[in-house]
């Protein structure tokens, strides 16, 4: 039996960091992974032979000051140095491009739009900036801590100057249909730029609700909400994290999967004191911190009967049904898009906002979407290492895909779907079949059981106004501690959120270091 | 339940009181036709008198029907894990065939509501309690996954029976051995094809016991508990006798004393146990149970108010009196929950909520009363007692007296 002072269930990319700002302040820490491969869903995994993939294949937000703390350059990681273009295709090859510094493709109108959106929008994001790196004020306590981050955020506010806070408050919880209307005329145009608002949630372009949070939550990060994927790809990010967990002592552990929490019970109340493994194997430790989604880490790892009931509960009802699924191709050679170069940018494969809202319908009444919407890239063209020479990956995003449709995930079902995806990549990119070697499909159900993330949920659990901030994942657990003494959360269903962004980690780590 | 008196084709048929096992007995007994209800049950008030009924509990023996009490059967190797962490008593430490009084409470230690625990065997538990709980209990189940939860409440005929000649009444009605049943204990006997359950339980603070029946014996069980209590004055009671018991006991009553927590809008209008003055039943000593944080911080901190019996001068019942530091009337620093004459302990006495830090200095009620139409108001001093203002030593002796 060893003891730690921090066990870290989980090494996806927050539970690594958590270990690395741990154990740079001299913790003994371990951390205990289920899989094969760090990294969570951004591990890279050989999907055939020779091919690689990773579930997560940009980047948007990862913290820069994630970046400078942990020194991840020297460990290994290379920033991307521009942004990818974002392509709206268009089946006459008339595309829509979003770049750095404007859009082509539409009219004159919708490019001077697209600059105000676009100042408009940074400018809400810099105000809410601040908050994502931050532990989230506990309702009802009002220490002076905490009543400053709350000042702070209303000083932020203020400070946009009265017409743009009220324009703020006005759009933060607009539905992306209505924001889109509002500035755009080009179909197109609004499809792309709703992307970002709503993949990773069960929204449509018509649901209000966190859209427009997702947004400029996703604009934090060096390129202003441009997708990039690193020199080193993903991999080299989460190689990066992982050799800054260890060279600052932290143990990684794979292939260990955590069954149980163990938590001690007297007169003095509850601790969490260890962890069990899959093998019987105990270790204990002063505390266990958990990457795993709450669903997984309260009902499954430390057991409802050890919780109060109406927090078991409310951790019971929190929304971790996934939409996302994920197709990995691997092709012959690099495969040509109608009236696209080369393509090295991140396509969007949805032709107006109601193309979107019909393929969540579909979903929405449990079944896959009739006419799947996606976003893909082609990683291997930005690192060469992920297929074979000369040879190629396709990674795209489908929505809307359910975890649990009506009649279950069948073979049938899951052909049929496959079958409707290639036939709509074919449409954009004619011969693209002829190229494919192998194709993998991941729906939710899958990246549940691949990754160990209840539905498998971008985010771990939904993010929606009602489990964002103070209230993510529900209150009684937001500021990273639980109700158990001794067990913290510190992964993506934490404030702030999912993505590779860090700050679930980074704000577990120095709640912990308090 | 009867339905005779549903009629055919009654547009209101869903709508209407249902009736208790026992209604047909009771019904003709309802003199006054004084009914109001209970969780969906038609149920009397009083009978013929309340004062009389009240006279019966004390003097005789008397019977209430708890038809429309809930009743929850609680089974399986989980159930004792799953009651203990809702409820805030040791239930692991309750015997077979012993009862316990028992309160809940959410996560932030307010209080759901109160009831009773059955232990009827090693997995197999009854809970009882006012209000209907099963959606609760189905939370508390979460993480519980061996045991089941079935509602008992119209599986039971049940009856309380009360009063100096209770046990005595059971003895003619061939309880043999009932008179060795001690308090909160449980006895099971042989009932024409049935098993009758006799619990030493009530709501009176008196002598009394409760039974417990398959419907199918009710009206037989009725019959044969009236044969026998005809010479020990056998009465029915209703709801309004039972509250000028229970308040002479010292027993709170939902909507009184308490609100329970689910119900309530305002976040403060509910109550701790330390408020309700049932710190006793929290057992610190448990490593978990709901509420347990929230409650342990109340302890340390003791609570803002304080439950508290009064016996307060004149004769003029305080009923929603406030109650101020000073005959003047300037500090408010409490209110009266529940009041009466009790005319057993022949004194003004009242449940009341009152600032703790005020208990140990003069506490004064502001009472308004009626005579004739005309208000007249009367600012009355009040004692704090200690005990219940009624607890005879019958209520504790085994064998009880005999009669
Ligand atoms: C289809 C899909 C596509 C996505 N694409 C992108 C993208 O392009 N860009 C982007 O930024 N984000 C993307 N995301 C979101 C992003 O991948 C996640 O939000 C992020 O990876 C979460 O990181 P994490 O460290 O919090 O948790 P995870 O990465 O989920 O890591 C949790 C880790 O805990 C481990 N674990 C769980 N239970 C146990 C246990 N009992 N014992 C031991 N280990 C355990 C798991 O194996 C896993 O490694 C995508 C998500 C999905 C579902």
């Amino acid at each position: 039996m060893n003891s730690y002072d921090t066990i870290v269930i989980g090494a996806g990319h927050n539970g690594l960091i958590c270990a690395a700002y741990l154990a740079k302040q001299g913790q003994r820490v371990l951390v205990l992974e289920a899989s094969a491969a760090p990294g969570g869903l951004a591990s890279a995994r050989e999907f055939h032979p020779g091919f690689k993939a990773s579930v997560a294949h940009t980047i948007s937000h990862f913290s820069p000051r994630v970046v400078e703390d942990l020194q991840l350059q020297s460990h290994g990681y290379q920033p991307a140095i521009a942004p990818l273009p974002t392509i709206g295709l268009n089946l006459d090859g008339e595309h829509v491009v979003i770049g750095v510094d404007g859009v082509t493709g539409v009219s004159d109108d919708d490019k001077s739009s697209y600059l105000r959106y676009r100042a408009a929008m940074q400018k809400f994001a810099r105000a809410l900036e601040p908050f994502w790196m931050k532990t989230m004020p506990r309702i009802g306590n009002n220490s002076p801590g905490e009543m400053l981050t709350f000042g702070q955020l209303g000083l932020r506010l203020r400070r946009l100057g009265k017409e743009d806070m009220l324009e703020f408050l006005r759009v933060a919880t607009l539905p992306m249909r209505d924001l889109m209307d509002e500035y755009f005329d080009n179909k197109h145009l609004q499809a792309a730029l709703s992307w970002d608002g709503l993949v990773g949630s069960k929204l449509a372009p018509r649901s209000p609700n966190s859209a427009v949070f997702a947004l400029l939550y996703r604009m934090l990060g060096d390129h202003n909400g441009g997708h990039a994927i690193p020199g080193t790809g993903i991999e080299g990010l989460i190689n990066a994290l992982l050799n800054a967990a260890t060279a600052a002592g932290a143990q990684v552990r794979l292939n260990a999967p955590v069954t149980k929490i163990c938590i001690s019970q007297s007169e003095d109340g509850q601790q969490a004191t260890g962890v069990e493994l899959a093998d019987g194997e105990k270790i204990t430790a002063t505390r266990i911190v958990s990457c795993a989604d709450p669903q997984r880490t309260f009902l499954q790892l430390v057991g409802a009967r050890y919780l109060e009931i109406e927090f078991a509960n409310r951790i019971q009802r929190l929304r971790c049904e996934g939409y996302v699924a994920k197709l990995h191709l691997a092709l012959g050679d690099v495969p040509s898009f109608v009236g696209v170069d080369r393509p090295d940018g991140r396509m969007i494969i949805a032709s107006e906002p109601d193309a979107l809202e019909f393929a969540f319908d579909d979903a929405k009444y449990g079944a896959a979407s009739e006419n799947p919407v996606m976003e893909l890239v082609i990683p291997s063209l930005q690192d060469a290492s992920m297929a074979p020479a000369g040879q190629h990956v396709l990674s795209a995003n489908v929505m809307y895909v359910p975890a649990s449709p009506k009649g279950g995930w069948t073979d049938a079902a899951r052909s049929a779907l496959l079958e409707r995806l290639l036939t709509t990549l074919e449409r954009h990119a004619p011969g693209l079949r002829e190229l494919v070697l192998h194709a993998e499909l991941l729906t939710p159900h899958d990246l549940e059981s691949l990754h160990h993330v209840t539905g498998g949920h971008w985010h771990h659990t939904e993010f929606a106004v009602d489990q964002l901030l103070m209230m993510r994942p529900t209150y009684e657990a937001a500021q990273y501690g639980t109700p158990i003494p001794g067990l913290y959360l510190c992964g993506a269903g934490s404030h702030p959120g999912g993505g590779l962004m860090g700050g679930p980690g980074f704000n577990a780590a120095h709640e912990i270091l308090k | 339940m009867t339905s005779e008196a549903i009629a055919h084709n009654d547009p209101f048929a869903g709508e209407r009181l249902k009736h208790s096992h026992f209604h047909e007995r009771q019904a003709p007994m309802n003199l006054r036709d004084a009914w109001s209800s209970w969780n969906g049950f038609k149920f009397a008030d009083y009978y013929y008198d309340a004062e009389y009924e009240y006279f019966c509990i004390r003097n005789t023996c008397a019977t209430y029907g708890i038809c429309p009490m809930q009743k929850y059967m609680i089974s399986g190797p989980d159930a004792v894990a799953m009651l203990d962490r809702m409820v805030t008593r040791d239930v692991s430490k309750l015997k077979v065939d012993r009862v316990t009084y028992v309160c809940w409470c959410t996560d932030e230690g307010r209080m759901v509501d109160d009831g009773t625990i059955f232990r009827l065997g090693e997995d197999r538990f009854m809970l009882t309690c006012g209000s209907p709980c099963l959606a609760w209990l189905r939370k508390s189940c979460l993480g519980f996954d061996d045991l089941s939860v079935e509602d008992m409440t119209e599986r039971y005929a049940a009856l309380s029976l009360q009063g100096p000649t209770s046990c005595a009444t059971l003895l003619t009605m061939g309880l043999d051995g009932i008179e060795n049943l001690k308090p909160f204990g449980v006895m099971h006997f042989p009932f024409n094809d049935a098993s009758l359950m006799v619990s030493r339980t009530g709501f009176t603070g008196d002598l009394g016991y409760e039974l417990w029946i398959d419907p199918s014996q009710a009206i037989a069980m009725w019959d044969a508990l009236y044969a026998a209590g005809e010479h020990h004055g056998i009465h029915p009671y209703g709801e309004a006798a039972t509250n000028m018991a229970r308040l002479e006991a010292g027993f709170i009553m939902p909507d009184m004393e308490f609100s329970e927590a689910l119900k309530t809008i305002h976040f403060q209008h509910d109550q701790t146990p330390f408020e309700l003055n049932l710190g006793w039943l929290v057992d610190f000593k448990k490593p978990h149970f709901n509420g347990r944080r929230a409650l342990l911080e109340e302890r340390d901190r003791g609570p803002r108010y304080t439950l508290t019996k009064l016996d307060i001068e004149g004769n003029k019942p305080a009923e929603g009196a406030i109650l101020y530091s000073g005959k003047r009337c300037s500090k408010e620093i409490g209110y009266i929950t529940s009041a009466m004459w009790s005319p057993s302990v022949k004194a003004n006495i009242a449940l009341a909520m009152v600032e703790t830090s005020m208990l140990d200095r003069e506490i004064w009620a502001e009472i308004y009363y009626q005579k004739e139409l005309r208000y007249y108001r009367k600012v009355a001093r009040c004692e704090v007692k200690d005990k219940p203002f009624w607890a005879p030593a019958r209520a504790r002796a085994t064998p009880p007296p005999a009669f």
